[in-house]
């Protein structure tokens, strides 16, 4: 039965094979990821949202505070469903269950691994992200028919930081290292995105680091999706895509450095 | 391979290595801890680069073909690298869609009936004993009926009960025709699953031939252990290095090898005889203490 395996890059059936191990996985753990992507947005949109909107702030941009902050919290969602996992996971899977060691020694290179790791991540982050957005439209946003693009949005940022997390867990000497990423890249990006406050009241530093921000362009999106699209918007969508792509090249070296003696 | 070296910064952990798997034999890689025998194997499946020489493997050149390579062969790591909270048959389920098996159904069935764990198939991994998850990882290499097999140190850490019933796994596999490649320090696995050993030191191969050529070659046909106070075992020793015997350490004993061409004296009279056996020819080689 001596399989039939191609030597042409980017196999679907080895890509498709990883992913069925994540899904197997994911099986066994689902549960506990879907009580916190719906719990922790209806807990940030009760204490910012309502608790802060109802004392500080009434409207931003024009918006109810409550919806400023509900559509920009998919971006929270999408990074930390995404960053995260692919930091710990890919260095939890390298380092202390070697399973990167049993996958590569079967007909799969590191460009197919790295490549069906960012997928499964990204799927998963595009389903997860919208969860912010469906419980904001139970505390009152109308529902709108460019939202339906939003799973497509979450999902092409989080392959970006997937591969960067990736990258990131393919670069560290120890796990501790993650907080130096988690501090210096993560908090900033997610702080100056504009999910809880509008990015053109930041210093004009931060409003440049703002804008190529990823996760700025996302909330953008989100809140555009939600309210109206703009024309700037496929230019947001496209630096999604090509910050994507070039984590990818990134994450792919960094893991065949790491992978192959 | 052929002249294959692999160094890591200033340390060589394969140097030149030449070495040839004949098909439908196993082949014994013999060797201390850190003698380059799972640095090979990671050669031979391309997750190693080695820094000069040649290999092929099934036909296919490496590193260029690798990938394809590796579809052909079954690897059961030195390491037990199981999903474990995922259940048995879908650990299997996952490497058969991995290696492009048409039937994945059938392919896990025929693997589960291997390693006897039809009956747990349902059960996750961290369910099962250490000789059950074995026997899994060893049912994994195998789910795509490879051509060829990879074994590093299939049973190393596993206590004597476990670890025989791996060896009756292996010797089943032999019996089937598939070419095996054995990475071990284990002397009584090589000798028990071996066609022939190739014994490994300083990531070299310093000898090779079947155990029984290897252990008249190496150790002649008779070794003498002789048991008591230090000072008997050093006078014991220089009695038979005198008479031109290669004496080695033995735990609280010491081996005298080649004892079958003993002048008179040169062997004292209470040393138990036995035959030589491939841990003779180890310790010779190699300098260690065997396990």
């Amino acid at each position: 039965m001596a399989s039939q395996v191609g030597a042409r890059r980017l196999e679907p059936a080895a890509i498709g094979g990883i992913m069925s191990r994540e899904v197997a996985n994911f099986r066994t753990f689902w549960k506990a990821t879907t009580f916190s992507s719906v719990l922790e947005p209806i807990i940030y949109l009760l204490a910012f949202g309502v608790g802060l909107g109802a004392t500080l702030v009434d409207r931003v941009e024009g918006l109810d505070y409550v919806e400023f902050v509900g559509t920009g919290m998919v971006a929270t969602a999408v990074i930390f469903s995404s960053a995260l996992p692919a930091m710990f996971g890919t260095f939890v899977k390298h380092r202390f269950q070697n399973t990167y060691d049993a996958i590569l020694a079967a007909p799969v290179d590191v460009e197919e691994l790295v490549t069906a790791e960012m997928l499964w991540i990204g799927i998963r982050a595009g389903f997860y992200g919208c969860f912010p957005l469906l419980v904001t439209i139970g505390f009152g946003l109308d529902p709108a028919p460019g939202m339906l693009l939003v799973p497509l949005f979450c999902f092409a940022t989080a392959l970006g930081f997937a591969a960067f997390g990736i990258a990131v867990a393919a670069t560290v000497a120890k796990i501790d290292h993650f907080n130096y990423v988690t501090t210096l890249v993560i908090t900033p990006l997610f702080l100056v995105a504009g999910t809880f406050f509008p990015i053109d009241g930041l210093p004009e530093g931060a409003q440049v680091v703002a804008q190529v921000n990823p996760l700025h362009h996302l909330v953008e999106l989100v809140r555009h999706a939600s309210f109206g699209f703009e024309a700037a918007d496929v230019i947001r969508f496209g630096a999604l895509v090509i910050f994507a792509v070039a984590m990818w090249r990134i994450a792919v070296r960094r893991m065949e450095l790491r992978l192959i003696d | 391979m052929r002249g294959a070296v692999k160094r890591f910064g200033s340390i060589t952990a394969v140097d030149h290595l030449d070495l040839d798997v004949p098909p439908g034999i196993c082949m014994g890689l013999l060797g201390p801890n850190g003698a380059g025998k799972s640095t090979t194997m990671r050669l031979l499946t391309g997750q190693a680069i080695a820094d000069e020489g040649e290999i092929s493997v099934l036909g296919y050149e490496l590193p260029d073909e690798a990938k394809v390579a590796r579809g052909q062969m079954g690897v059961v790591p030195q390491l037990d690298n199981l999903d474990v909270d995922v259940t048995v048959e879908d650990n299997l389920a996952v490497f058969a869609r991995l290696y492009r098996v048409p039937d994945v159904a059938a392919a896990v069935d025929r693997a589960l009936g291997i390693s006897r764990l039809t009956a747990r198939r349902k059960d996750a991994v961290d369910e099962l004993s250490g000789g059950m998850r074995r026997r899994l990882l060893l049912a994994r290499g195998l789910v795509h009926e490879p051509r060829l097999v990879l074994l590093d140190e299939p049973t190393v850490g596993l206590d004597p009960q476990i670890r025989t019933e791996l060896w009756s796994l292996i010797d089943g596999l032999r019996g089937g025709g598939s070419t095996i490649l054995m990475s071990t320090h284990y002397i009584e696995e090589a000798e028990r699953l071996a066609d022939e050993v190739a014994v490994m030191a300083k990531g070299k191969i310093i000898a090779r031939g079947k155990p029984s050529d290897l252990i008249v070659e190496h150790a002649g046909r008779q070794t003498a252990e002789v048991y008591g106070p230090p000072d008997r075992l050093a006078e014991a020793r220089a009695q038979a290095e005198a008479a031109g015997l290669r004496v080695r350490p033995a735990g609280p004993a010491i081996a005298i090898v080649g004892a079958e061409r003993a002048a008179n004296g040169a062997v004292p009279d209470d040393a138990i005889r036995r035959a030589a056996s491939l841990e003779d020819v180890f310790v010779m080689l190699t300098g260690e203490e065997a396990e």
